[in-house]
C-alpha cells in the first residue's frame, strides 16, 4: 500500500463516477455517481495525510484527516438536500428521469 | 452678475417674499394635487385661495419694497431695475471660454411687479370665485391644484430675469393652461379645443425658440439687462447667412421671439385657438383671457421692448398683426350669439391694440407706445376679468351659454349686483369716461398719433367704436332683452330651466365681481400718474439705451392731440348708441344670423371662416400631399428597415439558442471537457 496506488483507486473512482454522472438515467443513480466523485476526493485526502506530499515533509495528518471529516459532514448535507429535491420531483413527475427535465432549454 | 444697469439693494423681508410669490402658489399645487384634492375638493380650495391670497399679500410686500428701495433711489439712476434673487441653473459653453447661463432669477421693474401684483390679485379673486363656481363639480379637486399651477407658471413668467427662464414658463403656462381648457375631458370640444391651443401655440413657440437661441448665443447672454443694453442690439445689428439669403440677425431674432408671442397672445392668423378655449370652466377663461397666457405675449414683447425697438423692421410687424387683429377680432365680436364667445373675441381685440401700441413705438416715441400698451393690460385685466366672472355667473344661472336665451330671463331683477358690476365693466372697455378703460385707451391712441402712425391711430378709433357697439349689444341682449328672447325658439326651455332653479346670486360667487368692479372703474385714474411717468421713463430710456432717439421726454402730443378723447368718447358713444337702438330701443332681434341676415353679417358670424380655412388646408392639403406619403414611407420604408433588422437578430438569436439544451448531463460534461482541457494545456505537466 502506497501513495501511487491510492491515487490509482481514486482516480477509478472518480472516472467510474464521473461516466456515472453523465450518463445515468435514473437521478439517484446520477447522485449515486456524484458520491463516488466526492469519496474519490476524499481518498486523496487522506492519502495524502498518510503518505505525505509529493515534496518530502508537507504531509500533514491532522489537517488531512480533519478535512476530510469536514468534508464528509458537508457531503452528508448535501445529500440530504438532493434528496428532499428528488422526493419533490417524484411527487410533481412522477419519474426520476433526468433527460426529462430540460426545463431551462432555450 | 455685477451688472451695473442692475440695482443693488438689501432689504430682507423682500428678498424672503419674492421666494414666497413662486413658491406658494407650487406648494398649493404640489399638496392640493398630490393629497388634499382626493380626500376633500372643498378643503383643497380653500387652501389654494388662502395661499394665493397669502401670495397677493407678499406682492404687495415687494411691490412697496420696490417702490420704496429701488425706484426712489435717485443714484440708482438709469437703473430701476434689480434682481431680488437669482441663482445658477445651466452653464453653456459657447467655445472660447464665454458662457452662456440659464438662470431663474426675480426681476423686479416696473412692468413685472405692475404684473406680479395684477396676477395675484386676481388669481387670487377667481380662485375664490371658483369655491362657489366648482361647488357642484366632481373634479373640483382636480381643478384648484391646476389653478395654482397656472398662476404659478404666469407669476414665474414675469419675474424672468432672462429668457431661458421665460422660455421654460412660458411652456409651462401653455401645458397647464392646456390642462385646464381641457378639464371637462369627456367633452369632445373641451378635448378638441386643449389641443388646437396647445398645438398652434407650441407651433409659434418653435420660432420663438429659435429666435432665442439665435439672439442668446449671439449676443453672449439670455439675461434681459443686457440684452435691453445697447451693447446687446450692436451685437445683433450683421447680416448672416449667403448670396442672395441674408437676413440682419437682429430682425431675425427679434422677429423669432416675437412668434412666440404671436402665439401666445393669439394674433391673426394664430387666433383661431383662443375663441374655442373657453371650453374650459368659467374662472379659467378668466385667467387666461385677463392676466394670464395671452397677455404672457404682450408682457414678453413690451420685455425685450429696448432690444425691438433697436429693429425696426420687427416693431413694423408687430403694429401690423397687432392693428388688424384688433379691428379683425371686434368685427367679428359684433356677430356672435355666445356669451364666452363674444368676450373671447373682444380680448383678442384688446390685445391687438396692446400690440398695435408696442408697435407704434418705432416712430420715435417709444416711451409713450411701450407705457400706453402696459397701461391697457393692467385696466384690461381687471375689467375683462370682471366680465369673465359675471359671464360665469349668468351661464351658471341659466344653464346656457347663448345670449338669446340670457335676454329671457329677467336677469336685470334676478341678478343686480351683477348686473351693475358688468356694467362698469362694459362702460371701461368701451371706454367711457371716467372709467379704467378710458385712459389707457387714450394713451393708446396718443401713442399711434405722437409717432405719426396713423394706421394704427385709425384701427384704434375703429375698434374703439366697434368695442363699444357689440359690448352694448352683449349687455343689452343679456339683461334687457326681453322682448327678443321671447322670440327665440328656445325662449321657453330657458324659461322652463328659470322656474326650476330660481336665480341666485352666490356670495361666493359676487364678491370678487364686486371686488373687481372697484379696479375697473377707478383703476384708469389712479394708475395713470404711475404709469405716464414711471413706466414711461423706463420706457423711453430702454429705447434710448437701445439707440433710439427720444425726441423729447415731456410729451409731445400735449398739444396736437386734445382732441382724441373727445373723438374717441363720440365713437365709443356712437357704437354703444347704435347698439342700445337695435338691441333695447326696437328689441327686434334683426341682426341675428338666421336667414334673413345679410351675406356680410353670416361671415361675421362665421369668423370669416378662418377655422373652415383652417380644416380645409389640414384635411384636404396637409393630410393628402404630406401626411400620407409621409405615412407610406414610415410604414413600409422605415418601418421595413427596422422589421427586417429585427427579424435577423431574432434569427441570429435562435441558432445561439440550441446550446442551451436544458439537458444538466449535457453541461457536467463540457464542464468536465473544459476541466480537462484547462489541465491539459495549462497544467505544470505542459
Amino acid at each position: 500500500m502506497n501513495l501511487t496506488a491510492c491515487l490509482l483507486l481514486s482516480a477509478a473512482l472518480f472516472s467510474i463516477g464521473a461516466y456515472g454522472l453523465v450518463t445515468r438515467r435514473n437521478m439517484i443513480a446520477a447522485l449515486m455517481s456524484l458520491e463516488l466523485m466526492v469519496n474519490a476526493a476524499l481518498i486523496n485526502f487522506i492519502a495524502f495525510a498518510r503518505f505525505g506530499g509529493t515534496h518530502a515533509g508537507q504531509g500533514d495528518a491532522q489537517a488531512g484527516s480533519l478535512f476530510a471529516l469536514f468534508a464528509v459532514a458537508v457531503t452528508a448535507a448535501e445529500m440530504a438536500l438532493a434528496l428532499a429535491i428528488v422526493v419533490a420531483v417524484h411527487r410533481q413527475r412522477r419519474h426520476l428521469d433526468i433527460r426529462e427535465l430540460d426545463g431551462l432549454h432555450g | 452678475m455685477g451688472d451695473t444697469r442692475l440695482a443693488a439693494f438689501a432689504w430682507e423681508p423682500m428678498h424672503c417674499a419674492a421666494y414666497g410669490i413662486l413658491l406658494l402658489p407650487l406648494l398649493s399645487f404640489l399638496i392640493n394635487g398630490l393629497w388634499l384634492g382626493r380626500k376633500s375638493a372643498r378643503a383643497s380650495a380653500w387652501t389654494a385661495t388662502v395661499l394665493m391670497g397669502a401670495t397677493a399679500a407678499l406682492s404687495i410686500i415687494v411691490a412697496s419694497g420696490y417702490r420704496d428701495h429701488i425706484l426712489t433711489a435717485p443714484h440708482l439712476f438709469p437703473a430701476r431695475a434689480a434682481l431680488a434673487f437669482e441663482h445658477t441653473w445651466l452653464d453653456f459653453s459657447l467655445g472660447s471660454g464665454a458662457v452662456l447661463s440659464a438662470r431663474l432669477g426675480f426681476y423686479l421693474d416696473p412692468i413685472s411687479v405692475m404684473m406680479v401684483l395684477v396676477i395675484s390679485f386676481i388669481s387670487f379673486l377667481v380662485n375664490l370665485y371658483s369655491i362657489g363656481y366648482m361647488k357642484d363639480d366632481a373634479g373640483a379637486g382636480r381643478f384648484f391644484p391646476l389653478l395654482s399651477f397656472f398662476s404659478f407658471t404666469m407669476l414665474g413668467l414675469v419675474v424672468s430675469s432672462n429668457l431661458a427662464q421665460t422660455f421654460f414658463f412660458w411652456e409651462l403656462v401653455g401645458a397647464a393652461s392646456y390642462l385646464l381648457i381641457g378639464f371637462w375631458y369627456a367633452k369632445p370640444s373641451a378635448v378638441a379645443a386643449s389641443k388646437k391651443a396647445f398645438i398652434l401655440t407650441r407651433l409659434a413657440d418653435a420660432f420663438f425658440l429659435m429666435g432665442l437661441l439665435a439672439v442668446g448665443v449671439n449676443a453672449g447672454s439670455f439675461d434681459f439687462a443686457h440684452l435691453n443694453g445697447p451693447e446687446a442690439a450692436a451685437a445683433l445689428n450683421h447680416s448672416v447667412g449667403a448670396g442672395l439669403v441674408t437676413f440682419n440677425l437682429l430682425s431675425l431674432g427679434t422677429l423669432g421671439i416675437y412668434m412666440g408671442a404671436w402665439g401666445k397672445s393669439a394674433m391673426f392668423p394664430f387666433h383661431v385657438w383662443l375663441p374655442d378655449a373657453m371650453e374650459g370652466p368659467t374662472p379659467v377663461s378668466s385667467l387666461i383671457h385677463s392676466a394670464t397666457m395671452v397677455v404672457a405675449g404682450v408682457y414678453l414683447t413690451a420685455r425685450l421692448y429696448p432690444l425691438f425697438s433697436a429693429a425696426e423692421y420687427t416693431l413694423r410687424v408687430v403694429e401690423c398683426t397687432g392693428a388688424f387683429t384688433a379691428v379683425f377680432a371686434a368685427a367679428i365680436a359684433c356677430a356672435q350669439t355666445d356669451l364666452k364667445r363674444i368676450l373671447a373675441f373682444s380680448t383678442l381685440s384688446q390685445l391687438g391694440l396692446m400690440m398695435s401700441a408696442l408697435g407704434t413705438g418705432g416712430g420715435g416715441e417709444p416711451g409713450a407706445a411701450y407705457t400706453a400698451s402696459m397701461f391697457h393690460i393692467f385696466t384690461h385685466a381687471f375689467f375683462k376679468c370682471l366680465l369673465f366672472l359675471s359671464a360665469g355667473a349668468v351661464i351658471h344661472a341659466i344653464h346656457s351659454n347663448d345670449i338669446r336665451e340670457a335676454g329671457a330671463g329677467g336677469l336685470r331683477k334676478a341678478m343686480p349686483r351683477t348686473y351693475w358690476a358688468t356694467l362698469i365693466a362694459v362702460a371701461a372697455i368701451a371706454g367711457i369716461w371716467p372709467l379704467s378703460g378710458f385712459f389707457s385707451k387714450e394713451a393708446i391712441l396718443h401713442a399711434a398719433l405722437a409717432n405719426g402712425r396713423y394706421g394704427a391711430l385709425a384701427a384704434g378709433l375703429c375698434t374703439g367704436a366697434l368695442t363699444a357697439f357689440y359690448m352694448a349689444r352683449y349687455f343689452f341682449l343679456i339683461f334687457h332683452g326681453s322682448a327678443v328672447g321671447s322670440r327665440a325658439p328656445h325662449d321657453s326651455r330657458a324659461t322652463h330651466a328659470q322656474e326650476a332653479h330660481p336665480v341666485r346670486e352666490g356670495a361666493l360667487m359676487t364678491l370678487p365681481i364686486l371686488i373687481l368692479a372697484v379696479p375697473s372703474a377707478l383703476i384708469g385714474i389712479l394708475g395713470k400718474g404711475f404709469f405716464t411717468g414711471t413706466v414711461r421713463l423706463w420706457g423711453a430710456e430702454g429705447g434710448a439705451s437701445a439707440g433710439v432717439s427720444e425726441s423729447a421726454l415731456p410729451m409731445r402730443h400735449a398739444s396736437s392731440g386734445s382732441w382724441l378723447p373727445a373723438v374717441a368718447t363720440v365713437l365709443a358713444l356712437s357704437g354703444a348708441g347704435i347698439a342700445w337702438y337695435w338691441y333695447a330701443f326696437r328689441k327686434n332681434g334683426a341682426a341675428f344670423p338666421d336667414r334673413r341676415a345679410p351675406a356680410w353679417y353670416r361671415i361675421l358670424a362665421e369668423k370669416f371662416y378662418i377655422d373652415e380655412i383652417y380644416l380645409f388646408l389640414a384635411k384636404r392639403v396637409a393630410s393628402k400631399w404630406i401626411a400620407a406619403p409621409a405615412e407610406w414611407t414610415e410604414r413600409n420604408i422605415v418601418n421595413g428597415a427596422f422589421d427586417w433588422m429585427t427579424g435577423a437578430v431574432k434569427r441570429l438569436a435562435f441558432l445561439q439558442s440550441i446550446a442551451q439544451s436544458g439537458q444538466v448531463q449535457a453541461y457536467i460534461a463540457v464542464a468536465l471537457l473544459g476541466i480537462y482541457l484547462l489541465f491539459r494545456f495549462t497544467g505544470p505537466g505542459y
